[in-house]
């Protein structure tokens, strides 16, 4: 019963992850700076709804309460999701969006890698499917980052206020929670501990080839992991709920 | 054919599912798309298993559901069930299926190394559907599906598709 119950968590926390910075991508449909840039926003999106379907059907088995992915997805109150904080941030501008998708991108990358080796099957099926999607979506932003970075003084200044900004919440992505820990142990989760150095790696490399500043942050804010958001995640709930709890039990 | 290597299809099950088109490409059927695992009677029951291309593929609600009415035409009970594993590849599409797509206006994928090579605009390899001309640049990553990247042939001006690979 308690493992079920730490696994449901674990679930649940990387199914959040895709769905909140899905519903962020969504907002842009229609809005992108450009047809492709908008076409590959909503494309990514859909990858990460399609990803985050497959996880709360499997966390929805797990709990066995008789619940469907879309209680799951769409009738939590705030504190019970588990997204990082990075996902929520807002769309302020194509520089933090781009920002945000990397900066997500590498680790997701890298914790679908581990994830392959799960000794969970579904999970293991999940990631399987998803890094094909996903080795994508950072081939995507991580040119975007370097033609941001490298293009004109505005364009660099942007990327840098927004890679500035969003590095505050990149150490969160690393932060272990009971149920983490408890799933690492069994060999069925991610152990992110082991990501940490190589993500910043990779992301210096990166940042450094397109020109932006690697910042240098001695505190980091997080809280989303806990169930604790930013003052964003009210927000975006209200938007992406609106339908279900206005027509309860409504189906596509 | 790469479909029955890797599927269990009984026969008389064919001429129902080469009824059942992909909603998003509607030339190819679920047979040329290699989404059908699985497809056998079983007590007077039809066990249809059905594996997305992409996680978040629209189509696969609305292949699911034609299925369903396809089988229910015939009076049949058939369960659907989608699996993930293993994943879905390009070389599942039959050679049958490549043919229509380009027929249709969707340039077939390429190999794995080929295919990162013109989705990252270092080589032109994709053949244009309309004139068959490989002077063709890549102009979106991503296309009008989840499954495809946008085209342009220099030659005769004519935007197109091009089916990326995935395995």
């Amino acid at each position: 019963m308690k493992q079920n119950k730490n696994l449901y968590n674990y679930i649940i926390g990387i199914a959040d992850n895709s769905l909140i910075l899905a519903q962020r991508l969504g907002e842009l449909c229609g809005h992108g700076p450009t047809l492709e840039t908008d076409i590959a926003g909503t494309n990514i999106s859909l990858d990460l709804i399609g990803q985050a379907r497959n996880y709360y059907q499997y966390a929805a088995k797990v709990q066995n309460e008789g619940k469907t992915e879309d209680d799951l997805a769409f009738l939590r109150l705030e504190n019970q999701y588990r997204n990082v904080l990075l996902v929520e941030q807002p769309n302020e501008h194509f520089g933090y969006v781009m920002g945000r998708q990397y900066l997500f991108d590498v680790f997701h990358l890298m914790f679908l890698s581990e994830m392959l080796q799960s000794k969970d099957e579904t999970l293991a099926a999940i990631a399987k499917k998803g890094i094909k999607e996903v080795s994508y979506h950072k081939r995507f932003s991580g040119d975007w980052i370097k033609r941001l970075g490298d293009g004109t003084e505005e364009s660099n200044h942007n990327i840098q206020e927004a890679i500035d900004e969003l590095w505050a919440y990149t150490d969160e992505l690393f932060d272990q929670t009971e149920a983490d820990k408890a799933m690492i142990a069994e060999g069925i989760g991610v152990d992110t501990s082991k990501l940490k150095e190589k993500y910043y790696e990779e992301v210096s490399i990166l940042l450094k080839e397109a020109t932006i500043e690697v910042p240098e942050r001695k505190y980091f804010i997080k809280g989303g992991k806990k169930g604790v958001h930013s003052e964003h995640m009210g927000y975006i709930l209200t938007e992406m709920q609106y339908m279900q709890r206005t027509y309860p039990n409504m189906e596509w | 054919m790469a479909i029955t290597e890797t599927a269990t299809i009984d026969s008389h099950l064919i001429p129902v599912l080469e009824e059942v088109s992909d909603p998003e490409i509607p030339v190819l059927t679920v047979l040329d798309l290699g989404v059908i695992r699985k497809a056998v009677e079983e007590n007077g029951v039809i066990k249809v298993r059905l594996t997305p291309t992409y996680s978040g593929c629209p189509a696969m609600d609305v292949i699911s559901d034609d299925l369903k009415a396809a089988f229910k035409k015939l009076g049949k009970e058939v369960e659907v069930e989608l699996v993930l594993s293993p994943a879905w590849s390009t070389d599942w599409i039959s050679e049958e299926g490549l043919q229509k797509m380009e027929a249709y206006g969707i340039a077939r994928p390429l190999s794995e190394t080929a295919d990162k090579d013109v989705l990252l605009g270092n080589a032109k390899k994709v053949t244009c559907t309309n004139c068959g001309s490989t002077n063709t640049h890549l102009v979106s990553q991503f296309g009008s599906t989840a499954c495809k990247a946008l085209f342009k042939c220099d030659n005769c001006q004519e935007p197109f598709d091009y089916f990326k690979c995935l395995k």
